[in-house]
């Protein structure tokens, strides 16, 4: 039993690195958009205190409504531009409808409302575009779709190029969010809006403004992870269950910090796939259900405020 | 005018400690259980039995489970359908390994099979709490859903990994939910659930109840004044997994007849969270009409289309429902943050002083 645990799958990762090397980039690959649905999440949570369940289904909804508006015959580039609108559209009407009126309730009540709006984006989902799993318009929106293969380490590793392509396009937007964040006047207000909400409104900084700009960078998030998403898998609303590995990934990461949503996806997008390979036999497999949950639960218990998360975590 | 204590004086102790001290409230509360045991059987047919009643007692229960945790202790948790999931699968094991033993003791048991996963879960909540704890309790969900699959013990080894009642008899009565009277095992659940809130009622006005409020308000203060967290926390989460382990079995032994994984996932977790907060943290009552609205609701919406010959299909009033109930959850939380137990409260004073303006 202790063989099985310490050495033979460090064994077979040795025997096959080719093998061992392809399981590190798919779960690389997964990390990403784990990264990507947390980065969502840390996004709104900074700028608002808000827990957004909603974020899982907000990718669906976007990459629903793009595929939708193209079904219409909406040139994809068009449609991709009108799914922004809708998402600016649905950011504005959240922050007027659902957080306004909720501001200064408790952390649970605001949980429950995003839950709320969760039923209720699935609901409008399911209803206009129909409930079936529908594929993303990944050619005619010109991501690449090749395989290239990699002759190394006595194998062959093969690199989808849609995978490459998310992951760039990824690195591109997470690097766009820190110029956004740090170099531009609304990027500097939505920092001081994080750092604290009441000086932030004293140096006349409109907090509703801000919640609805966060809540449309979140649902620019959202949808291209559900491009990305929708490309490698289908457009469905199965996506919902693999959001809330997000949590997990905040939980390594902490609430509040960007780095971390990105390192804990990939620690938990590659630690996955290994547990699952290489571990996952002793226990008869099925582990990457909760492998996630269950190192953010080990992690709690030793480094309660995440990797890069804040400091003052609130513990008993 | 309806609703007065005037002239109601307490002489002693016990008058002044009774659960409810208003005169109209213990003829209320007999009333409704009156209904309940004797006018329910006799005016409600199987449907209204099977798919309504039933289910709405076991869920309210459920509901009583997650509000003693998440209400009177302010520990937040995703995990409630998980904790049902254990009582069921414990109560399957129980029936199949003792299936001469009486099935209620079986309930019963089954409920301390769920304390005790629910004390391990509830480990964390030493260290942290609020959102982080929820996320601690999807781990629970998620692992024990996996733990359902993967771990065919639990089912006994058959293929289909369901487990489904045994036919149970209870006094030399049928009650499974294939064969069985609804009545029989409406009567049954009706009493386990108004014995198992009676008991809520009073732990929860006892010292342990007191316990976890004050845990729940301000946790230094508490621990200053001698509660130690490591007690109330715990005996909260097992109590609360408890009456969901009990609420699980009976769900799958007295409604479903047959259950899988699938009847205990996440969504059942928030079905009864829903059924929480609007019910109103913190009020038992309030499980009971939060269960009725959040069950009863997505049912009549159901009908509805058939009632009135629209020729809406049933998947796209599936999704309606979905659009409806997530804005009901939204305008409620909006308008009432504290449920119906508020409005129910208001409604009360109301009639206190009905019709004049001031009491």
């Amino acid at each position: 039993m202790l063989h099985d645990i310490f050495i033979n799958p460090f064994v077979d990762m040795a025997s096959a690195p080719d093998f061992f090397v392809q399981l590190i980039w798919e779960g690389f690959v997964a990390g990403t958009l784990y990264a990507l649905i947390a980065l969502g999440f840390v996004l709104i949570y900074k700028a608002s205190g808000v827990f957004n369940f909603a974020q899982g289904i907000m990718v669906v909804f976007a990459a629903l409504t793009m595929v939708g508006l193209h079904a219409l015959g909406i040139p994809a580039w068009i449609a991709l531009f009108l799914t922004l609108g809708v998402m600016a559209i649905l950011a504005i009407g959240i922050e007027r409808v659902v957080l306004r009126p909720l501001v200064g309730q408790h952390d649970a009540i605001l949980l429950m409302a995003t839950i709320g709006l969760t039923l209720f984006l699935k609901g409008v989902g399911e209803t206009v575009f129909g409930g079936e799993p529908k594929s993303m318009i990944t050619e005619e929106l010109g991501l690449p779709t090749g395989v290239t293969d990699f002759d190394i380490l006595g194998g062959l590793v093969s690199l989808q190029h849609l995978d490459i392509a998310a992951v760039v396009i990824a690195s591109l937007m997470v690097i766009a969010l820190a110029i956004f964040f740090s170099k531009t006047r609304i990027g500097r207000a939505l920092r001081a809006v994080a750092d604290d909400h009441n000086a932030a409104l004293s140096v006349g900084i409109s907090l509703n403004q801000i919640w609805a700009i966060v809540w449309f960078a979140a649902g620019v998030v959202a949808l291209v992870t559900g491009i990305m998403w929708g490309a490698r898998s289908d457009v469905s609303f199965a996506l919902e269950i693999i959001a809330f590995k997000a949590l997990a990934v905040l939980i390594l990461g902490g609430f509040t910090s960007i780095p971390g949503a990105i390192v804990g996806g990939l620690i938990i997008g590659i630690g996955e796939k290994l547990a699952e390979v290489y571990w996952g036999g002793l226990v008869g497999g099925g582990v990457e259900a909760w492998f996630a949950y269950v190192l953010a639960l080990i992690f709690l218990l030793f480094r309660p405020q995440g990797l890069f998360g804040e400091k003052i975590i609130e513990r008993v | 005018m309806f609703y007065r204590e005037a002239g109601q004086f307490k002489t002693n102790y016990r008058d002044d400690q009774a659960i409810f001290p208003i005169l109209q409230d213990r003829i209320g509360l007999g009333i409704i259980i009156a209904f309940a045991f004797i006018g329910v059987p006799l005016l409600a047919n199987d449907f209204w039995m099977n798919s309504i009643m039933i289910p709405f007692l076991i869920w309210a229960l459920a509901a009583v489970g997650l509000n003693i945790l998440t209400g009177y202790s302010g520990q937040l948790s995703l995990g409630t359908g998980a904790f049902m999931g254990v009582g069921a699968y414990a109560c399957y094991k129980l029936v199949t390994i003792f299936p001469d033993v009486n099935i209620i003791i079986h309930f019963f048991i089954s409920g301390f099979f769920a304390a005790g996963i629910g004390i391990l879960f509830g480990l964390p909540s030493l260290r942290i709490k609020g959102l982080y704890l929820a996320i601690t309790t999807l781990a629970a969900q998620f692992f024990l859903e996996w733990s359902f699959i993967r771990i065919p013990w639990l089912y006994n080894y058959n293929d289909s990994g369901a487990i489904d009642s045994t036919t149970p008899k209870l006094f030399g009565l049928p009650i499974d939910p294939a064969s069985g009277d609804p009545v029989h095992r409406y009567l049954i659940v009706l009493s386990i659930v108004v014995f198992l809130t009676w008991i809520a009622s009073n732990v929860i006005r006892g010292r342990i109840g007191r316990s976890w409020m004050m845990i729940r308000d301000m946790d230094i203060a508490a621990e200053l004044m001698g509660i130690r967290p490591l007690y109330a926390k715990l005996s909260a989460f097992a109590m609360s997994s408890y009456y969901c382990g009990v609420a699980g079995a009976m769900m799958v032994f007295l409604w479903l007849g047959s259950a899988e994984v699938e009847s205990f996932d996440i969504n059942k977790s928030f079905l009864v969270l829903f059924m929480v907060i609007i019910g109103g943290l913190g009020s038992l009552i309030g499980c009971f009409m939060g269960a009725f609205f959040i069950f009863v609701l997505p049912i009549i919406m159901r009908a509805l289309p058939g009632f009135f010959n629209l020729g809406i299909n049933a998947a796209t009033m599936e999704h309606v429902t979905s659009v409806l109930i997530g804005s009901l959850i939204i305008a409620f939380l909006i308008l009432e943050p504290h449920g119906f137990a508020r409005l129910w409260q208001i409604t009360k004073e109301k009639l206190r002083n009905w019709p004049f303006p001031y009491g």
